[in-house]
């Protein structure tokens, strides 16, 4: 108990960030019309993409010589990219068609 | 400096993905939203590649990096650059199975540099091996999962399911809990190996969950496994102590999960249901028996039909896509409106295969935005209707949904397209569609069957209307 108040004492700014993500989420796409599910679940998907900072961190720290590690990071990298590359252009493709109708 | 100044890049990301997400979710905004979003990304990844260091360090490998970032780019630009707009929720699918590999492999990375250095360094504390395995085991599931779902969607993989598997997957997922529960609280050298087989469970978890889902649910499963994703990249932000990510992860989690049981609703289903319930993958109950016979109509009957009418109503399916019959069926609406007929399309919530596939399928046609009517407007104006031309579209016109409680669509909302005059279904053969059942709309007076490729009967039916 003692431990688990003082990790949540610790990391209160990580856990506000945490909760008022989850209201914002739920509240920014709150009234999307049918229409716009596709473009918006696609965009959600490369938005997670976000996860490739985390790859690109992971690489930047393995010692040179640890070859294990830098392959497995860079094919995170790699899928991260193709994540958040292909997820924002995808995306824009779809919506382009939506804006030509005008 | 640059560390602070890496911090602003951060708050940059954050805030743009949240107006990204907020531009996204309306029709005028939405694709500056999407390059909002990207400007973000891009600053942040930037951001990092310069800007971070970990005790006054900077990160190297700078190299395999880059090589990483041009490779992905290149593929994943093209990628998404050629694929055919009916493809679109199978390549949704396939990128989101890469961001929840990247989540699991941040994790095997991250996990096997702990151990080596905890000989020298002081305990690591349990809430980043509870971020490691978090990561791994959502990251995991999202990958296979998403892989699995991609595979159905493009006909690669079958329904698949075994006596129990529910049971199975159950105690498999309880089993992934416990063993991730045990290593967090009691690693040892001795039984660091057990962490790849969480790594396992996972991934036969994800495979075996996403397997017995039929088809028509596939879209629920993509936008859960997308929330996934973003739970499996904030379990990484935990661990970095990185906001950008925290904020993208859980965003993405939150709007994801709220997406998908707006998705469950479109169809008046829950999401347990969608789950547990193996639809389409055999159906079980007696279901009323549909037979009787059903009438064709000839290409110059159905031409004659819609030239005459007042008001047609076109509701567009899959079969529609599949055919890349979306152009000819504008030629067809415009030359029904010269010749002062008033054509509308009735769009069903899960027409195509993803929510909201239809109206890209349509508006890659340039169709008029104002012509697509959404469900209930569209039940509205079936009334005064006098012909529906129904284009490859089965289960989300079937009856069966409001009239058989044993069949397995019962309950799901339908375009009540028998309200209207005529119905004319176009149809490839009498096959059943997705959900696997048969439709009693084709056997009613009022229904005349015109079989064919979409694509080439919408030709013939266009010439036949000019010769008129």
């Amino acid at each position: 108990m003692e431990t688990v108040l003082s990790y949540l004492h610790q990391h209160i700014d990580i856990i506000y960030i945490v909760v008022l993500s989850v209201f914002l989420g739920i509240e920014v796409i709150g009234r999307v019309p049918s229409v716009l599910h596709t473009p918006l679940m696609s965009g959600a998907n490369a938005i997670h993409g976000v996860v490739i900072i985390g790859a690109i961190i992971v690489m930047g720290r393995v010692e040179t010589g640890n070859y294990v590690a830098l392959i497995i990071g860079f094919l995170a990298v790699v899928l991260g990219t193709l994540n958040v590359v292909g997820g924002f252009v995808v995306t824009d493709r779809m919506l382009e068609m939506f804006k030509k109708k005008k | 400096m640059e560390i602070n100044l890496l911090t602003l890049c951060y708050l940059i990301g954050s805030v743009t993905f949240i107006i990204g997400l907020k531009m996204l979710s309306h029709p005028e905004s939405a694709r500056k939203g999407n390059l909002v979003a990207a400007a973000g990304m891009g600053i942040s990844i930037f951001g990092t590649i310069f800007l971070y260091e970990e005790n006054g360090e900077k990160l190297h490998n700078y190299g395999w990096i880059f090589a990483a970032l041009v490779i992905g780019t290149i593929v994943g630009t093209l990628a998404a650059k050629r694929v055919k707009m009916t493809s679109m929720p199978e390549l949704v699918s396939l990128f989101n199975g890469m961001g929840g590999a990247c989540a699991a492999l941040i994790s095997v990375i991250e996990f096997k540099h702990i151990t080596a250095a905890a000989h020298t360094d002081a305990a690591t504390p349990y809430a980043t091996y509870l971020s490691i395995f978090a990561g791994l085991v959502i990251g995991s599931i999202s990958f296979a999962g998403s892989m699995i779902a991609w595979g159905k969607l493009n006909g690669r993989v079958k329904d698949f399911s075994f006596k129990g598997q529910q049971v199975f997957n159950m105690v498999l997922f309880a089993g992934i809990i416990l063993l991730s529960a045990y290593l967090i609280f009691g690693l040892t050298p001795e039984n660091q190996f057990l962490f790849y087989l969480v790594l396992l469970g996972a991934l036969v978890y994800g495979v075996l969950f996403v397997l017995p889902i039929g088809g028509a649910d596939m879209p629920v499963v993509i936008s859960l496994l997308n929330s996934f994703t973003g739970v499996a990249a904030a379990c990484a932000g935990f661990l970095y102590n990185n906001q950008v990510m925290l904020t993208g992860g859980i965003l993405v989690g939150a709007a994801g999960t709220l997406l998908t049981i707006l998705m469950c609703k479109a169809m008046n289903r829950s999401l347990l249901n969608v789950l547990i319930g193996s639809f389409g993958g055999g159906a079980t109950g007696t279901q009323q028996a549909v037979t009787g016979n059903y009438k064709e109509i000839s290409l110059s009957d159905a031409a004659v039909c819609m030239s005459y009418a007042h008001k047609v109503m076109i509701v567009p399916g899959y079969g529609l896509a599949v055919a890349q019959a979306q152009h000819v069926c504008h030629e067809l609406e415009k030359l029904l409106e010269e010749k002062g007929v008033e054509v509308s399309y009735a769009i069903h919530p899960v027409a195509g295969r993803m929510p909201g596939h239809m109206n890209v399928l349509l508006a890659e046609a340039d169709v008029n935005y104002d012509k697509l009517m959404e469900m209930e407007q569209a039940n509205d104006e079936f009334k005064s209707t006098d012909v529906v031309l129904i284009l490859g579209a089965n289960d989300v016109v079937n009856p069966a949904a409001k009239t058989d409680p044993a069949s397995p669509i019962y309950g799901m909302p339908i375009l009540e397209v028998e309200q209207a005059k005529t119905v004319i279904v176009n149809k490839r053969s009498m096959k059943p569609g997705y959900a696997g059942i048969e439709n009693a709309l084709f056997f009613q007076p009022k229904t005349s069957m015109l079989f064919g490729d979409a694509k080439a009967a919408l030709q013939k039916l266009v010439a036949e209307i000019k010769s008129l």
